[in-house]
């Protein structure tokens, strides 16, 4: 847990972005004892309280913190690629103030007494709120469920089986229909890991490439499996990444029927496409793998329509040993918690999103979907707050990767739009120079 | 309608089935019926001299196709007290082995013109097929998940002997509900009496449509025993404890485990109930099932008298020539 502020902080002269009132209006917002006070365009109609810090905005955009909701740190197991303290210091200098850990470390955590273990840690290490999701199955192994009362006691906030789909239905159908008892989330990764075999996009491209194929099917089976297990067992379910267009009419014609569905996206899937993978450059290797335009075209479209719900880094920290190899034997998977927000704003740039509904799909969703307080600024809420730029440009340099890994896909990228602060329960954790 | 209670005497009914195949299919006052007998076989049974003359003569067979050690015992006891000449089959070990079917091993029985057969078999229907093709009369001692009448009636007898009645009663049964014959039978029973039957599972453990089965579910134990009469405990399969149906014996003692503290959501006077075996720290804490609310050990002795009366209601019927 972060220490509270002392003093009662003030953002004044701010673009009040709060999506879960729809609000995007000029004002301020106060804070103290780690909470959210007043926010809005009347909030200093009574004055600030005394003693404030007061903080001038200058017209930048005040909006809650972001809520990232799939991170993997690294910590236990590969303190070398990542820990809490990097991944947090990463994740604030783009806004984000809770992240929400995978499971997939080692050992997994697939026990209270790790949960535990992550929560202290994160108290002690981390500058944002970590928040961790925990394993489904014991070892990730898709075979035995595992304790989701005692987890959730222990304060997991979601179960999945990280970046591996259960390949078996009847034992998905139970874990479903125990999870429902707990009133839990589980988070799944949806690849038939028989169809997907493959390395890359299916298609073209890959044939070229001289290499084996992830088709979009592999995807869509498991989904739409997973969905009619969802109606059997009425159970909460959210598709923790969707890749194609398919996948979204899947997930648009579950909701139509009434299901507790929820989706999410990688920003590299509305970001990239297949054709960055270029000359093999393995940070671009991901799973799912980056499909082709129109997959990304209709990716964005759903995120603006509100068929996908969430957007998430898919922050997955990997090193030299992991992906300085063939296409084929490296690893999957790109660092992203500190470009998440500036990719974001690509699409708020291009046209493709308004800011509103980007921010939405960062704050107040994950927020509601995992019953976190956060994502708001709402009176009463945690004062998780960030305060961006809109239109600053900034080129990302390698060496200013703050994360122990540098296999961002975005290296060297310009972007329009960045963090000035970052504040965590009332505390600037962050602030750019 | 005839207005019926559950403690009025019913001592004189016949009871006209040739078989107790499950507790489906049985009327109220041939229930009562059963439970009458049964009281004087409980009086039989502390008597010095234990042993009645009804079955002299008669060969009773046990066929047990699974293990058992308390039912079969039960049964055995329950027959040489009533004077008939027992044996035991535990088929398992024999000719199943060998590859011969179940209809093979009933020819194989009726040539040895038996009068009652009891039977236990690991698959649900396998009485009833049995029952077709043998002269005898048959008993169910348990078949798969389907039912175990004798040890609803047992129950049954447990519970009016201290409750004094059976109908309004708030029965709440606990646990594998999916897996459990004497849940269904059980809920077959208690509904034929007028109880108020509830279960209390998660829901990996209870059966698709259980809720159409006529009684209340609840997943959660303090809310499923509010107002609870009588607290049946089922017994959790080994084999469905580590991740399948549940994810471990802890999760599943803290959140499905009889405790004292979850014992107190149930009325001041609720008794405690459980088939036996006890997995002790699995569904049920030690305190509990050794407590004063605990019958568990009476359900035992009302298990033989039960099993004495369904016998002697069944040789009725025998043929005595």
């Amino acid at each position: 847990m972060v220490k509270q502020t002392p003093k009662p902080l003030v953002l004044s002269n701010a673009r009040i972005i709060d999506p879960a009132r729809n609000l995007d209006a000029p004002g301020a917002v106060i804070m103290a004892d780690g909470i959210i006070l007043e926010a809005g365009p009347e909030a200093l109609n009574q004055g600030a309280p005394e003693g404030a810090t007061l903080m001038d905005c200058k017209g930048a955009v005040a909006a809650p913190g972001l809520i990232d909701m799939c991170v993997s740190v690294g910590e236990p197991g590969a303190e070398h690629r990542e820990t809490f303290a990097s991944a947090s210091n990463a994740a604030a200098s783009s806004g984000i103030t809770t992240i929400v850990t995978m499971p997939d470390s080692d050992p997994v955590i697939d026990d209270p007494a790790l949960v535990d273990f992550i929560l202290r840690r994160a108290r002690d290490n981390a500058c944002v709120n970590v928040k961790p999701m925990a394993a489904l199955t014991k070892g990730l192994e898709g075979q035995d469920m595992t304790e989701i009362g005692l987890l959730q006691e222990a304060g997991a906030v979601a179960f999945t089986n990280g970046h591996k789909s259960i390949r078996n239905a009847q034992i998905m159908r139970r874990m479903m229909t125990y999870a429902r008892d707990f009133d839990a989330l589980i988070v799944h990764h949806t690849e038939d890991p028989d169809l997907a075999g493959g390395t890359m996009n299916a298609g073209l491209n890959a044939s070229w490439k001289g290499l084996s194929g992830v088709p979009r099917e592999a995807e869509i089976i498991m989904l739409e499996r997973d969905l009619r297990l969802v109606a059997m067992s009425r159970s909460r379910y959210h598709a923790n990444m969707i890749s194609t267009a398919d996948s979204a009419d899947v997930i648009r014609i579950g909701k139509d029927k009434g299901l507790d569905i929820t989706a999410g996206v990688s920003i590299n899937h509305l970001t990239h496409n297949e054709n960055d993978i270029g000359a093999y450059r393995t940070f671009f290797k991901m799973s799912p793998p980056l499909r082709d335009e129109d997959d990304r075209q209709a990716m964005i479209a759903a995120l603006a329509n509100g068929t996908i719900d969430i957007l998430v880094s898919n922050h997955d920290p990997q090193d030299v040993e992991t992906k300085r190899h063939p296409w084929a034997e490296a690893e999957d998977g790109a660092s992203g918690l500190e470009t998440l927000l500036a990719a974001a704003l690509r699409l708020y740039h291009s046209d493709d999103i308004d800011l509103l509904r980007l921010l939405t799909t960062m704050t107040i969703n994950p927020a509601k979907r995992l019953g976190l307080a956060s994502g708001r600024l709402e009176k009463g809420a945690p004062a998780d707050v960030m305060v961006f730029d809109p239109d600053l440009p900034w080129v990302l340099q390698k060496a200013d990767i703050k994360s122990r890994s540098k296999n961002s896909p975005f290296e060297d990228a310009r972007f329009s739009g960045r963090v000035l602060h970052t504040i965590v329960a009332g505390k600037t954790v962050y602030t750019y120079d | 309608m005839i207005s019926m209670s559950d403690t009025d005497t019913h001592r004189g009914t016949p009871f006209p089935h040739r078989h107790l195949l499950g507790i489906e299919g049985l009327q109220p006052h041939e229930i009562l019926g059963l439970l009458d007998r049964a009281e004087e076989a409980v009086e039989v049974s502390r008597k010095v001299e234990k042993k009645k003359s009804v079955l002299s003569g008669r060969t009773q067979i046990n066929l047990f196709f699974e293990a058992s050690t308390r039912t079969q015992s039960s049964f055995e006891l329950a027959g040489k007290r009533l004077g008939a000449d027992v044996m035991n089959m535990a088929v398992s070990s024999s000719s199943v082995k060998k590859g011969e079917t179940l209809i093979d091993t009933a020819a194989t029985l009726n040539a040895m013109h038996p009068d009652l057969l009891v039977v236990r078999h690991h698959a649900a229907g396998a009485v009833h097929l049995l029952a077709r093709k043998v002269g005898c009369s048959v008993i169910n001692a348990g078949d798969g998940p389907h039912e175990h009448p004798t040890q609803a009636l047992l129950d049954a007898l447990t519970i009016r002997r201290h409750k004094g009645k059976i109908s309004r009663l708030v029965v709440a049964i606990c646990g594998d509900i999916l897996h459990s014959r004497v849940a269904r039978s059980n809920i077959i029973l208690l509904n034929a009496l007028g109880a108020r039957v509830r279960v209390i599972a998660p829901s990996t453990l209870l059966p698709s449509r259980i809720e159409q089965m006529g009684v209340e579910v609840y997943r959660d134990m303090n809310e499923g025993l509010k107002g609870a009469d009588i607290v049946m405990m089922l017994r959790l399969q080994r084999e469905r404890m580590n991740g399948a149906f549940i994810p471990s014996v802890r999760e599943y003692f803290r959140f499905y485990g009889l405790d004292r503290e979850k014992l107190s959501h149930a009325n001041e006077d609720a008794l405690v109930m459980h088939p036996g075996p006890m997995n002790r720290g699995v569904e049920i804490d030690p305190e509990v099932a050794d407590g004063p609310q605990s019958l568990i050990r009476e359900q035992v002795e009302m298990g033989v008298a039960v099993r004495m009366a369904v016998l002697e209601a069944l040789s009725e019927h025998l043929p005595n020539q």
